[in-house]
């Protein structure tokens, strides 16, 4: 149905409709979205830690973590909002070598992410291997900023960036598909910005 | 506090028709919508919009519901003009009473308070932020609750002050409602209305109008306002899991 007198704004070559997912916009920002407060962990409290189901498996210290191998990439993001960013830097630790400094073979199909805050997301652990994920501590080549999730937030970006969970503290594997914060509240479990998956039954 | 709402079956759809345009601010219209099917939602929840060029491209965009849910065959969003919007302006500049908007929702499962929750309760608004708030004190007014509830709402100017006459209304009622008002960049203030922009001493006599701390603080408006307010109310010593944040845009 074509809503009348709406002719959309003037879509030049910049926003690249391909690369856009549906109902999406591409802002130039960077837009800040959360539920509660800025959570401030300072980097010598920082700690993350793997489980399996309840059992920790391996835990760094930021001085730790900081020796693993750091990955470059450079990605477009999509927020559940609308909004969609092309090309933002990152690096950080893949999660395959996060597991591989564990000596752990992903021990379920599911993982659930939790955060510093209380927040937590839920994303298959096939989503998180092979390339597709990182723990990322620097953002556009500096410290990620508190206030975009930092000191250390996961990248998941072919994802909606509520599955990104910021200020994360710990992956743990899960036998079921666990809903984390968003999924309990309305929003999909698996959250593909390219089948528009924004909300449960979508 | 409140539970998340019940798992909804997918979200459809549906077309609107727009019943009514109000000026309510310089940059602030609330646009008022029959709804096709009846919508069942908790204070504040939001809707996505969907406008539709006619080779098929697709604008979405969501806007907090501003009626109170007491009403579910119509719904008022109020939608502030962004100069380089590209949503905002068509709503704005060419939606006309009786047009046909699609809409779906509603949508949002944290910043939510129904009377059932009870008081103590802490609003804090900036600008279009308040939005989600009136919300929740229609409610409150239209389910005849004593929760105590206290609102600060920051706007630039007297005239941006959005349901200003409704929210001085409800203060004078005595029912456990309290209003604080501020203004920025207010040049011809009425006696007695206070200037400058929200901070712990005003948010410090805000709390204390209230008779034991919040049991929730809801805070809401552009990133860089959410940011000063929860940190101050952070400073002010309510613990980080009380506050429940909302941001516009950046």
């Amino acid at each position: 149905m074509a809503t009348r007198g709406f002719s959309g704004r003037g879509r030049g070559a910049e926003a690249q409709p391909d690369r856009l997912p549906p109902g999406q916009f591409l802002t130039t920002d960077f837009p800040v979205l959360s539920a509660g407060p800025t959570p401030q962990v300072a980097r010598p409290d920082w700690r993350f830690e793997l489980k399996v189901g309840p059992r920790p498996i391996k835990s760094w210290s930021w001085a730790d973590f900081i020796r693993l191998p750091i990955t470059k990439v450079t990605r477009d993001i999509h927020c559940v909002t609308k909004w969609s960013k092309y090309g933002t830097g990152w690096e950080g630790v893949s999660i395959s070598d996060l597991l591989a400094d564990a000596a752990l073979e992903p021990p379920t199909e599911y993982t659930l992410a939790h955060s510093y805050d209380g927040y937590s997301t839920n994303v298959p652990t096939a989503d998180l291997t092979g390339g597709r994920a990182m723990i990322a501590i620097t953002y556009d080549g500096k410290p990620l900023e508190s206030e975009h999730g930092g000191p250390a937030r996961l990248l998941v970006p072919h994802l909606y960036f509520w599955k990104s969970a910021k200020w994360v503290k710990g992956l743990q594997f899960t036998e079921r598909d666990e809903a984390g914060f968003w999924e309990l509240r309305g929003y999909h479990m698996y959250g593909d910005p390219w089948k528009e998956q924004r909300y449960s039954g979508d | 506090m409140s539970q998340p709402p019940p798992t909804a079956p997918k979200l459809i759809w549906q077309s609107a028709i727009v019943v009514a345009i109000e000026s309510r601010t310089p940059t602030i219209k609330s646009f008022f919508f029959r709804l096709a099917r009846p919508l069942h939602f908790a204070p504040e929840q939001h809707m996505d919009v969907r406008l539709t060029a006619p080779d098929g491209y697709e604008a979405q965009r969501s806007y907090s519901i501003a009626s109170a849910p007491q009403r579910n065959d119509s719904i008022e969003l109020a939608i502030e003009r962004l100069e380089d919007g590209e949503v905002s302006p068509f709503f704005h500049d060419t939606v006309a009473v009786g047009d046909e908007i699609e809409l779906r929702g509603p949508i949002g499962g944290h910043f939510i308070w129904s009377a059932d929750d009870g008081g103590p309760v802490l609003l804090v608004g900036g600008g279009s932020g308040v939005v989600p708030l009136a919300c929740m004190l229609r409610h409150r007014a239209a389910c005849s609750s004593n929760a105590q509830m206290t609102l600060v709402y920051s706007a630039r100017t007297a005239a941006d002050l959005l349901y200003g006459d409704e929210l001085r209304a409800l203060d004078t009622r005595n029912d456990g409602f309290r209003f604080f008002p501020t203004l920025t960049r207010e040049l011809n203030p009425a006696p007695g209305v206070r200037l400058g922009r929200i901070d712990a001493p005003l948010l410090g006599t805000a709390l204390a109008s209230l008779p034991a701390p919040p049991k929730v603080a809801f805070v809401c408006g552009t990133n860089a306002f959410v940011e000063a307010a929860a940190s101050t109310l952070l400073e002010l010593g309510l613990p980080p899991a009380v506050i429940r944040t909302e941001r516009y845009g950046g």
